[in-house]
């Protein structure tokens, strides 16, 4: 159990979009120095530290160094977008075991500019050694993965494309009331179905934009998180599964690890799914997103489809996903673990764009790597 | 070995794999501990780690279990083949492999389901990679 033992008490971007002037190093400054300026908690408070995603394989001693810190806890398991709800579930162990009091998870990356200035493809292929000698050599680009797994439930269940861009369709409606969100203008189905195929059966308009920009979230103890400037934001429940790192060992393509991320939060906050108010749910893809909802027991397997057509994942509908327009509308550089926990805490605070009347219980699930792995955390309000 | 970068760095646990792949054969593993079958290649077996494990040949015959067109692929030689099949088939001995649908079939014909079998095309003189295409 997790109690109340744990607060989000600090949570900022940095600046996003494009943004060629800022160094991956100074957007994860911006974003911590915010965070902290957020929670009232001053840079000597933070004796905890988690991040990873730079370019160096020592990523947490760079950026340790880099920002002053010397923390007593330091955590860099890199599982993709969602090793920052991971990251909450570690760092409430080790503030729980009195290894740190206050920990900071902090994320920058500049994937947009760095494509323009020819610093990485807009792929990332793996190279084709060990385990990947087996799929690199085929082609198999990230979207293509997911492309296998979109397939894959479209022949099983009969989803439809059309679906899938109802999911879209909702993130660009939540976007739209979001001023920084790159990607503001409605769109239909029909403005995605007509969108460039990529891998098919995802089209353009299914894949997440690639931005700029970072987040960081900082956590403290429960009697430091009463004394914060803003109310304290609980964290009740952790969860992480993995899955697979090359899809020919992914048991079943239809099943995201999300399923057992969200049964082990739920179950230590005493939650399911009907308690959510608000949904931040890992949206590289759309498929991403459906199979995500039916992991976590919104609706049964195979339903996913005809769950989402009807819009209901927009901030008016019945289950309020990605506020802030997510990653196919608002930002994402690279792995968007860390905006989840943003988005799901201003909403807790009665902060976001898009925000709903009095939400209590937030739940966000991030998925990294090809659907690899899943981290679950169960936010609360006082 | 060739030096493009998307050919395979060979090793030690994949040597014998990729050297019957020029022979036009697929090998796989099995664990003589537990009988499991598996792919791709470790010299131990991942189910049980025994270290009594056996190369197999494989009928080379499985059904699609999910597939992809790829349309767009910014890295080369893919940018010039797209667009081209990605396949996951599922082997008549249990495993899944991820290999390419055969370049010179239709797209178009590429299905979940379908019964193929595993070919190998020749990349170049040292390597040869697998391919599924239509049962013939």
């Amino acid at each position: 159990m997790s109690g109340r033992s744990v607060a989000i008490v600090g949570a900022a971007e940095s600046d996003f979009g494009s943004v060629p002037h800022l160094t991956t190093f100074e957007i994860h400054a911006q974003a911590a120095t915010r965070a902290a300026v957020d929670s009232g908690l001053n840079k000597q408070d933070v004796d905890g530290l988690f991040t990873c995603g730079g370019f160096g394989a020592l990523h947490a001693l760079e950026m340790s160094e880099y920002l002053g810190l010397h923390p007593r806890f330091l955590g860099s398991t890199n599982v993709g977008g969602s090793s920052w709800e991971s990251f909450i579930e570690s760092a409430v162990l080790a503030i729980q075991a009195g290894k740190c009091n206050t920990a900071l998870l902090v994320y920058g990356a500049t994937p947009k500019s760095d494509v323009k200035r020819k610093l990485r493809s807009g792929d990332l292929a793996a190279m084709p050694r060990a385990i990947q000698q087996y799929e690199a050599p085929f082609g198999a680009t990230l979207i293509a993965k997911y492309a296998l797994i979109a397939r894959r439930h479209m022949y099983q269940y009969g989803t439809t494309p059309e679906q899938l861009a109802a999911i879209a369709v909702a993130m660009r409606k939540n976007a739209a009331r979001n001023p920084k969100a790159a990607m503001r203008e409605p769109i239909s189905v029909q403005d995605v179905m007509a969108s460039k195929m990529v891998a098919d059966p995802l089209r353009l308009l299914d894949c997440c934009l690639r931005t700029d920009g970072g987040g960081a979230v900082i956590v403290t103890r429960a009697d430091r998180a009463r004394d914060c400037k803003k109310p304290p934001v609980w964290v009740i429940g952790t969860g992480s599964a993995e899955s697979h790192a090359t899809m020919s060992q992914m048991e079943d393509l239809t099943i995201s690890p999300a399923k057992r991320s969200a049964a082990t939060a739920f179950s230590e906050a005493g939650i399911t799914a009907k308690d959510i108010d608000v949904l931040q749910c890992y949206d590289s893809f759309t498929i991403t997103v459906l199979l995500t909802l039916e992991a976590m027991g919104f609706c049964k397997p195979g339903e996913g489809g005809s769950f989402v057509e009807d819009g209901k994942l927009a901030w008016d509908g019945a289950l309020p996903t990605n506020t802030d327009g997510g990653g196919l509308s608002s930002n994402h550089p690279g792995m968007r673990g860390i905006f989840l926990l943003i988005e799901a805490t201003r909403q807790l605070r009665g902060e976001s764009t898009a925000q709903l009347n009095n939400p209590r219980i937030a739940v966000c699930t991030g998925t990294g790597g090809f659907m690899s792995h899943c981290g679950t955390v169960v936010l609360a309000k006082d | 070995m060739a030096s493009e970068w998307f050919h395979p760095i060979v090793d030690t646990e994949s040597e014998p794999f990729w050297t019957a792949a020029r022979e036009g054969k697929l090998l796989i593993k099995r664990c003589r501990s537990c009988s499991k079958t598996y792919y791709y290649p470790r010299h131990f077996c991942p189910a049980c780690w025994s270290g009594e494990t056996e190369w197999v040949s494989a009928s080379q015959l499985g059904t699609i279990y999910s597939c992809s067109a790829v349309h767009q692929n910014p890295a080369q030689p893919f940018n010039d083949l797209c667009p081209y099949g990605v396949v996951l088939v599922e082997l008549e001995e249990g495993p899944r492999m991820m290999v390419n649908w055969d370049f010179d079939v239709p797209l178009e014909l590429m299905q979940c389901g379908m019964p193929v079998e595993i070919a190998f095309r020749s990349v170049s003189e040292t390597l040869a990679l697998p391919i599924a295409r239509p049962r013939s």
